[in-house]
């Protein structure tokens, strides 16, 4: 079979990272490849060379077996190559219609209306969902997405890149992407999906491609593959998948909220009357596919959201459930702290809000410790000895305690940044994403972490999207759907269908368990 | 299948960005930049006047270090370029791009003439003094919050919100030069016969207190930026707001503060010029220093010690430039084009430290 | 009702400067740079116009005047262009920091402008150049229809120009190709590059193009506006910043350049007219106050549209930004 798009010995390095390292691997016409890897193995990076993105330093690619040099998107453009990224290449300010026009061929005449015509009669053919006038500012993410693959297909792709398409959509939206990918694989175009998920993988795709560590392992017909074939060749070794889940021991009340409602900026409901209780000494799991409220909530807790009238966090701060509750809404993050109250919070923006990227480790360590005491000026021994002890504990990988922590890999980056939250000694401790982006080794050092402190008491609440590590490590898990609490179940005896269904089909009346 | 497709070959050049910098590449490259920029500047006076560059900055270097006037009066030059640039540093590294160090100034000018006219001679001078002093930084402070505060609470734009205040201070001084002057022509030195308000001579000169002044602000600027736990906040306000806010710090008093604090050291700056540089005051009072400073601080990334080099350079060429005016019948707008090009060459060196050039053949690298 | 007029025969002029000013610096901010070297621009621009159109006159023995007028539009425009060159070399493909290197090419732009300006002075104060004449020359018919034709038809060519060139600018940024990708690279030019628009050639080029365009206010202002005397004053520099304000007047639109900078120069020559309009006189301190109400519109506006929030009023997203592709 011909070989819609071949790349051979592709090297990418960025400064002292080589992201892809000699990697070899092939499309053939009228297939869908998956491209499968953890989360800084170079995928993405290896398909942004063939979207022109990236110049690669080294190697070649070949579309349809002649060899062609992509610079730009526009030679992409030109070879019938197109992508749609992780983030939406979308002019905010400009309409559906606008949007499609900015990646028009050259030749053709520029006319609105036309454009508009031939793009409707796609969004009719595929049965597309959107209003081709509305602007993109306007829009939901999935309708972003939408846009993004009618512009491709406007454009004429034969070979259309996916990164990660399906991590912002609900499993409806999912299957109406995959039977869109049949369709699209019906005519003759070559598609290739970026995923870790690898049912996804399996229901999908007609051969799967793996990448670790930058390097190219190989490629098997998917009819051929199972989870844990492909689970060996991503991570390289068999990893024990059991993660560790200790009985909770001293249960105590901790956090009480009541009715939390937050209203965004557009003016959308974002976090409907949530309420629930949080436990000393036990992992409360918040499972939900992204968007449904989860940031929201932690940032509520934690201070940093505005909510509505009548929303409700109490702390209690001793394990005698009479005593006296302290109320968190109406404080800052800064109140909170000197209330006494012990929080830490493991956002998922690592670099752009738990983190000052262009700061060393040592400098990071006081980003919330940094006004102890009265001295004008600040006391760095204490936030260097303790970067010293996280570097050595942790396995940190960084040439010095004051090296921008931007230039340090995502796993280093989030065990700083854990290390940092556990190290302020927490009674409730909230983590976003903890794991996103890490390799298998880091993620259950995290786990273990993450363990370690239920053991000593603390709270945890672990907003995650793997639903296996959800109902592995949580004790409880509660299942936020269109930013109402949908149920909470318990971990040990829930399963994958219970969960994903309280994640997609809201319940008649909120079931508080 | 397009044929613009050619075949596969390597772009000629590409960039790639360096992954650590040395200080020694840094100092380098910048010297590197300042050399180019004198040659461009050498051939420019060859082929415009015909003289002998070389012989043209000898001359140069007479400005400034001819005679112990001609070093002194760089010194006060330099006083107020390098205080600017100093109040400047704290906004710059809050990412708070103030345009308005000019206007500031002037406010701050303009509230120590105020004093000087109608108290001058009629309090005794420590309370004069006090009085100037305290009302130059309350209008440089609130020429730096109104901005700050908008910025702070409705997102506007500070570049050219702090711009426009600028032309808005300017307007004011001139109207209350206007006022003063009364029928005369211009504003002469203000309590000429009573000399209230005017500086002591320390060393022969007025202005030694402008230098000290500006002394001693470079270091204590220097360590609230790097040592105190305002100067951390900033930089954490300046990297990201959504992490400032996480950490718990209030980005709103932050910004403001720190504006406070830029327009009121600015304001300083103005009654360090009127009372210890010009006894006067005027719209150009400022003389175009609040812009210039803004190249100064930005270049030295808010170091406070690399500030004073970088202002030193920029005098050395205003006087060099005046120098060569006089000596060989040029003018003295020489030391604008010699100073843009030196500023263009330096912007430009930037690059060349955090980037490097690839080129094609055999990965030859540039820097 | 003839002060009225005369108010507005001296705010047209004055507005189109800034308009010229204000068009092409709509053009270069909506590829994202933001050129503060505006007023070093309109100094180039003024002084190659008025250079070239000089030493045509003085060194030709029976000048033509039409020839003369496109001379030294030619080289003001390309003078202009030169200088948004090194802004866009500096701040596109060597990544410097916009508004540092704004600043620095407004000192430059003084510098060469009144440096070459002193060797053609040779000693006088100020110096005249004939073709303002051509420039401020009249529609001869129309021009003498009474008030309307004094308050419509009474100007030189530039000013009938200038209106032509906001809504053909009007019409490439909203109706072309070209103007829809060069939108999209001041909103966003990691998209635009994606789209395999290059962001970087646009954005040279509407620096370039948008240095000639602010450039042209220059040479209006000396040929037609000063009746063709170049002095060494400062004036262009304020007008420079005066035509910055005027893009955030607009919120970014070129049309509303054509009645904003016409406002601007009521607002500016406000002080001279107010007492015969108003039936009394003010004292001179007063004139200094009211000049500051052009820019104390323009905090108000930007202000208001940072308040409402209404985004197709905001600046381009990207303004002020470097782009580089590999950047991660």
């Amino acid at each position: 079979m011909e070989h819609a798009i071949e790349l051979r010995h592709i090297t990418k390095t960025f400064g002292r990272v080589t992201a892809n390292h000699d990697v070899s691997l092939s499309v053939r016409q009228g297939e869908i490849l998956s491209l499968l890897g953890e989360n800084g193995s170079g995928k993405t990076t290896l398909m942004n060379m063939i979207a022109g993105i990236y110049y690669p330093d080294s190697g070649e690619i070949l579309v349809d077996g002649k060899p062609v040099e992509i610079r730009s998107p526009k030679d992409a453009y030109a070879l019938g190559i197109g992508m749609v990224h992780q983030h939406f290449k979308l002019i905010d300010v400009f309409t559906a219609v606008e949007n499609i026009a900015l990646v028009m061929d050259k030749h053709e005449k520029y006319d609105l209306k036309a454009i508009r015509a031939k793009a409707k009669s796609i969004c009719e053919r595929y049965d597309f969902d959107i209003d081709l006038d509305q602007k993109v500012y306007e829009m939901s993410v999935s309708q972003k997405q939408t846009l993004e693959i009618i512009k491709m297909l406007f454009r004429g792709a034969q070979i259309l890149i996916l990164d990660e398409p399906t991590a912002v959509l609900t499993p409806q939206e999912t299957e109406r992407l995959f039977s869109v990918m049949r369709n699209m694989k019906a005519d003759g175009k070559s598609i290739i999906i970026i995923t870790h998920k690898l049912h996804e993988v399996l229901e999908i795709s007609d051969r799967v491609a793996i990448l670790r560590k930058g390097e190219y392992v190989g490629t098997i017909e998917t009819a051929e593959a199972s989870e844990s074939t492909l689970t060996e060749l991503m991570v390289g070794k068999k990893v024990e998948l059991n993660i560790e889940r200790p009985e909770p021991t001293n249960r105590h009340l901790r956090l009480s909220v009541h009715n939390l409602s937050v209203t965004n900026a557009e003016g959308v409901r974002v976090l409907d009357q949530v309420s629930f209780e949080a436990f000393s000494g036990e992992i409360l799991g918040i499972a939900g596919i992204s968007g449904n409220g989860q940031k929201e909530l932690l940032e509520a807790i934690a201070g940093l959201q505005v909510t509505d009238p009548g929303s409700s966090v109490l702390y209690f701060p001793d394990d005698d459930r009479d005593s006296t509750a302290e109320q968190l809404i109406g404080k800052t993050p800064r109140d909170i702290r000197g209330m006494g109250v012990h929080l830490s919070f493991v956002p998922e923006d690592r670099l752009g809000m738990g983190l000052v990227g262009s700061m060393g480790m040592v400098d990071n360590m006081m980003l919330k410790s940094y006004g102890k005491g009265h001295s004008f000026f600040a006391d760095r021994r204490e936030p260097r000895h303790l970067a010293e002890e996280i570097k050595e504990e942790l396995d940190v990988v960084t040439p010095s305690v004051t090296t921008p922590v931007s230039r340090l890999s995502g796993g280093n980056v989030q065990k700083v940044l854990v290390g940092r939250e556990i190290a302020a000694g927490p009674s409730v401790l909230m983590t976003a994403y903890a794991v996103r982006g890490l390799d298998i080794n880091t993620s259950y050092t995290i786990y273990h972490l993450l363990n370690e402190q239920k053991k000593k008491g603390v709270a945890i609440l672990y907003v995650g999207e793997d639903l296996d590590v959800l109902i592995d490590l949580c004790d409880r898990i509660l299942v936020l759907c269109g930013g109402k609490n949908n149920g909470i179940v318990e971990g040990r005896r829930t399963n994958k269908e219970e969960v994903g269904l309280l994640m997609t089909r809201l319940q008649e009346k909120g079931g508080i368990a | 299948m397009s044929e613009k497709i050619h075949a596969p070959h390597e772009p000629l050049m590409r960039v790639v960005k360096r992954g650590e910098t040395s200080s020694k590449l840094k100092i380098g490259v910048r010297l590197l930049a300042i050399l180019l920029a004198l040659v461009i500047d050498a051939l420019f006076i060859y082929f415009v006047t015909g003289l002998n560059p070389f012989a043209v900055y000898g001359v140069m270097i007479g400005g400034t270090f001819s005679t112990t006037m001609r070093f002194s009066w760089a010194m006060r030059d330099l006083s107020s370029l390098l205080l600017i640039g100093i109040a400047l540093a704290p906004a710059f590294k809050m990412r708070f791009w103030n345009i308005g160090a000019e206007g500031q100034v002037l406010m701050g000018a303009l509230a120590t003439a105020a004093v000087m006219v109608y108290y001058g001679g009629k309090v005794p001078n420590w309370l004069l003094f006090t009085a100037m002093l305290v009302a130059s930084v309350l209008a440089g402070a609130l020429w730096g919050f109104i901005p700050a505060w908008f910025k702070a609470h409705f997102g506007t734009n500070e570049t050219l919100f702090t711009l426009m205040m600028n032309y808005v201070a300017i307007q004011i001084v001139a109207c209350c030069v206007n006022i003063w002057r009364g029928q005369a022509s211009g504003l002469g030195k203000l309590n000429m016969k009573s000399k209230a308000g005017w500086f002591p001579q320390i060393m022969g000169q007025r202005f030694t207190i402008n230098l000290i002044v500006v002394a001693v602000l470079t270091v204590l600027v220097f360590c609230y930026l790097r040592y105190s736990k305002q100067g951390y906040e900033i930089a954490v306000v300046g990297e990201s707001e959504n992490t400032a806010r996480y950490a718990g710090i209030n980005v709103s008093r932050v910004i403001i503060r720190t504006m406070i604090l830029s327009g009121a050291l600015c304001g300083l700056t103005g009654f360090l010029i009127v009372g210890g540089r010009d006894q006067t005051i005027s719209t150009g009072t400022a003389g175009g220093n609040g812009f210039t400073a803004i190249i100064v601080a930005w270049l030295a990334k808010f170091n406070t010690f690399t500030m004073a080099l970088i202002s030193f350079l920029l005098i050395f060429l205003e006087k060099g430039a005046a120098e060569i005016a006089s000596a060989y019948n040029l003018n003295d707008f020489a030391s604008d084009i010699i100073a843009g090009i030196i500023l263009f060459c330096i912007l430009g060196s930037e690059f060349f430290i955090n980037y490097k050039v690839v080129f094609r053949s055999g990965h030859k690298e540039v820097c | 009702m003839d002060t009225l007029i005369a108010w507005i025969l001296r705010a047209i002029p004055f507005g189109t400067i800034i308009m010229y000013g204000a068009m092409g610096e709509i053009v270069t901010e909506k590829s994202g740079n933001l050129n503060l070297g505006v007023p070093g621009v309109m100094y180039l621009g003024g002084f190659a116009g008025f250079a070239s159109a000089y030493l045509y006159e003085n060194t030709v023995q029976n000048p033509n005047m039409a020839f003369c007028v496109a001379l030294s539009l030619v080289c003001a425009f390309l003078a202009a262009m030169a200088g948004g060159l090194i802004y866009s070399f500096l701040t596109i493909s060597l990544r410097a920091n916009q508004n540092v290197t704004g600043l620095a090419l407004t000192t430059f732009g003084m510098g060469v402008a009144n440096f070459f300006g002193v060797y053609i002075l040779d000693g006088r104060t100020a110096t005249q150049s004939m073709v303002y004449k051509t420039f401020q020359s009249k529609l001869p018919a129309l021009s003498r229809w009474g008030i309307l034709g004094q308050t419509v038809f009474g100007y030189g060519f530039m000013v009938y120009a200038a209106i032509v060139l906001a809504i053909l600018l009007h019409v490439f940024l909203n109706r072309t190709r070209t103007g829809l990708n060069l939108r999209a690279i001041g909103e966003n030019p990691a998209t635009a590059d994606a789209a395999g628009i290059s962001v970087t050639r646009y954005k040279y080029l509407a620096t370039c193009l948008g240095a000639g365009i602010s450039g042209l206010g220059g040479i209006y202002y000396v040929l037609d506006y000063n009746q063709g005397i170049w002095a060494t004053t400062g004036q262009i520099e304020a007008l420079g910043w005066l035509a910055v304000a005027l893009v955030i007047f607009t919120t970014w639109k070129p049309l509303n350049a054509i009645w904003g900078s016409y406002l601007f120069g009521l607002l500016y020559w406000l002080y001279q007219f107010m007492p015969t309009l108003l039936g009394f006189s003010v004292p001179g301190y007063i004139t200094d106050l009211i000049q500051m109400v052009p820019y104390v519109v323009t905090i108000v506006v930007l202000v208001v549209t940072s308040l409402r929030k209404k985004r197709e009023d905001q600046p381009p997203a990207s303004l002020g930004l470097a782009y580089f592709r590999e950047e991660r």
